[in-house]
C-alpha cells in the first residue's frame, strides 16, 4: 500500500470517529443517558439505522448470494484461509499481554496451516487440536487496563466501544490483507472477506430478530458482554442478583 | 400408533428422567441431551424440511425438562424480582419461557454440519453450581462456544444460563427489563412479552 493511501485509509477511519465523538459528547452534555455504557445513545441510533438499512439492500443480499450458491467445501476454504492470515496478528496479542503459551500456538498454527493445510486453506491445526484463538488488539489493550470508554455504533464498523475503536485501527495497520501491494488483488481480497464473515452471521440474525424486544439495544448488550468476558478470557463471574 | 408412540416416548422419558435425576453429573446430562436431540433432528425429515412445530414438540420432550425457566426469569429481571407479586412472577417466567424457546428451536434449527466438542467440565461434587462447555465447530467459520450453566436440584441438574459466544442470553435482557419496569411497571413488562411472543407467532404462520 502506498503511503498516500494509507493516510487516506487513516484519515477515513478516524473522520466517523471524531465525527462521532464531538456529536456524542453534545448529546452527553444535553441529556442524562439511560444506560451508562451508552452515553451516545441517539447518535448510535441514528448511526444504527442507517447501517440497518446499507446491511438490508448491500450487504446482507451479497452475503445470502455468496451462501446460496457456494459450495461448503469452496466456503470453508475461504474462511480457513483468512483466518490463517488473522493468526500471526492473534498471536502477536498473545504476546503482548503475556500469554506465551497461547501465542506460541499461534504461531504453530500459522506454520502447520501454511504449509500441510495449503496456504491456509485446510485448518489442519485444529483437526490436530490445536486450538484458534480470538485476540485482537482492543483485548491487548483492555488487559493493559485501558477502560472501554463509551459504546460507539458505527455504520459498516458495527458495534465499537472507544476503545475498541482504537484497537480496531491499529488491527486494521497490521492487517496483511490491507497491506497487500496489488490494489486489484487487495480489494477482491477485502471484499470476500466481508462477504464471507457477513455471511457467517447469517444465522446469528434470525436468533437476534426472534430474541431482541429492541435490536439496537440486545447488540449493543450482547457486545458489550462479550467484550468483556473476551478481554477477562472467560474469568468473569455472574451479576446474579 | 401415534398414541401409543407417545405413551412409549412419556415411559421412557419418565424412567430416563429418574436416572438421570440421581446419578447423572451435568457435563454428561449435558452431552447426553444435546446428542440425543441432534441425532433426532438430523433422522427427522419434517424438521429437515423446515417444519417448526416438529421441532418445538421435540424441544418441548426433550430440553424443557432441564431447565429452570423461574430461575432463568429472575436472572433476567435482577434486582426489581422480588417487588413483583407471586403471579407477576408466573407470569413473567411463562412469557419469558416462551420467548427463549423460541429462540432456542431457531438456533437448532440451523443445525446441519456442525460438530459439537464437549470440553471436561471441572467441578467438586459438592458444587451446586456448574458450567458446562461446550464449542460447536463449523467448517471454516470460527468456533462458536457455547455453555451451558446448571445448578442443582432434587430433581437433578436445571439448567439456568445459556452462554452462547460468551453472551448469556438470559443476562442479555437485564438492561430492557429494568427500563421496561421502571417506565411502566411489571404488567407493562408482561404485556411487552406477550406482545413479542404474538408477533412473532403471526411471523412464523406468514412463512408457511
Amino acid at each position: 500500500m502506498s503511503d498516500t493511501g494509507r493516510m487516506r485509509t487513516a484519515t477515513s477511519i478516524f473522520r466517523p470517529l471524531l465525527a462521532g465523538l464531538a456529536l456524542a459528547l453534545l448529546a452527553g452534555c444535553a441529556s442524562t443517558a439511560k444506560t451508562p455504557a451508552d452515553p451516545y445513545e441517539g447518535f448510535n441510533r441514528k448511526m444504527f439505522a442507517v447501517n440497518e438499512g446499507l446491511d438490508a439492500v448491500v450487504a446482507k443480499p451479497l452475503a445470502k448470494g455468496y451462501d446460496a450458491v457456494t459450495p461448503l467445501p469452496v466456503k470453508a476454504g475461504v474462511g480457513n484461509f483468512f483466518g490463517n492470515l488473522g493468526d500471526a496478528w492473534i498471536g502477536g496479542n498473545n504476546l503482548l499481554q503475556g500469554k506465551l503459551a497461547d501465542g506460541a500456538s499461534d504461531f504453530g498454527r500459522l506454520l502447520m496451516n501454511s504449509t500441510m493445510g495449503l496456504f491456509g486453506l485446510f485448518d489442519v491445526a485444529s483437526e490436530f487440536g490445536i486450538e484458534k484463538h480470538d485476540e485482537d488488539f482492543g483485548q491487548t489493550l483492555g488487559r493493559w487496563g485501558v477502560g472501554e470508554g463509551g459504546y460507539v455504533f458505527l455504520p459498516i464498523l458495527g458495534p465499537r466501544t472507544l476503545r475498541d475503536a482504537g484497537g480496531w485501527v491499529v488491527d486494521s495497520s497490521v492487517d496483511p490483507v490491507r497491506r497487500y501491494d496489488d490494489v486489484p488483488v487487495r480489494n477482491s481480497a477485502l471484499g470476500l472477506r466481508f462477504v464471507d464473515i457477513r455471511a457467517s452471521l447469517l444465522p446469528a440474525d434470525r436468533v437476534i430478530e426472534e430474541a431482541a424486544f429492541d435490536k439496537y439495544s440486545y447488540i449493543r448488550d450482547a457486545y458489550l458482554q462479550r467484550r468483556r468476558s473476551q478481554v477477562a478470557d472467560g474469568r468473569i463471574s455472574r451479576q446474579d442478583d | 400408533m401415534k398414541v401409543i408412540f407417545r405413551l412409549v416416548m412419556v415411559l421412557v422419558l419418565c424412567v430416563g428422567f429418574r436416572v438421570q435425576a440421581q446419578e447423572m453429573t451435568p457435563d454428561a446430562l449435558v452431552k447426553n441431551v444435546t446428542d440425543e436431540v441432534l441425532q433426532l433432528i438430523k433422522q427427522d425429515k419434517d424438521i429437515q424440511s423446515g417444519s417448526s412445530r416438529k421441532l418445538a414438540e421435540l424441544v418441548d420432550a426433550k430440553v424443557l425438562p432441564h431447565f429452570n425457566f423461574a430461575r432463568m426469569a429472575q436472572l433476567a429481571v435482577g434486582k426489581e424480582w422480588q417487588k413483583a407479586t407471586p403471579q407477576q412472577k408466573q407470569l413473567v417466567t411463562a412469557e419469558f419461557k416462551t420467548l427463549l424457546v423460541r429462540t432456542y428451536s431457531t438456533a437448532l434449527a440451523d443445525y446441519k454440519n456442525q460438530r459439537i466438542n464437549y470440553k471436561p467440565t471441572k467441578f467438586a461434587p459438592a458444587d451446586q453450581e456448574v458450567t458446562v462447555k461446550t464449542e460447536i465447530l463449523q467448517p471454516g467459520g470460527k468456533p462458536v462456544q457455547l455453555y451451558y450453566a446448571l445448578e442443582k436440584t432434587d430433581n437433578g441438574w436445571k439448567v439456568f444460563d445459556v452462554i452462547v459466544g460468551e453472551v448469556s442470553l438470559v443476562y442479555n435482557y437485564r438492561n430492557d427489563f429494568t427500563t421496561e419496569i421502571r417506565n411502566s411497571g411489571f404488567d407493562g413488562l408482561i404485556t411487552s412479552l406477550t406482545a413479542k411472543n404474538k408477533s412473532q407467532d403471526s411471523k412464523g404462520s406468514d412463512r408457511k
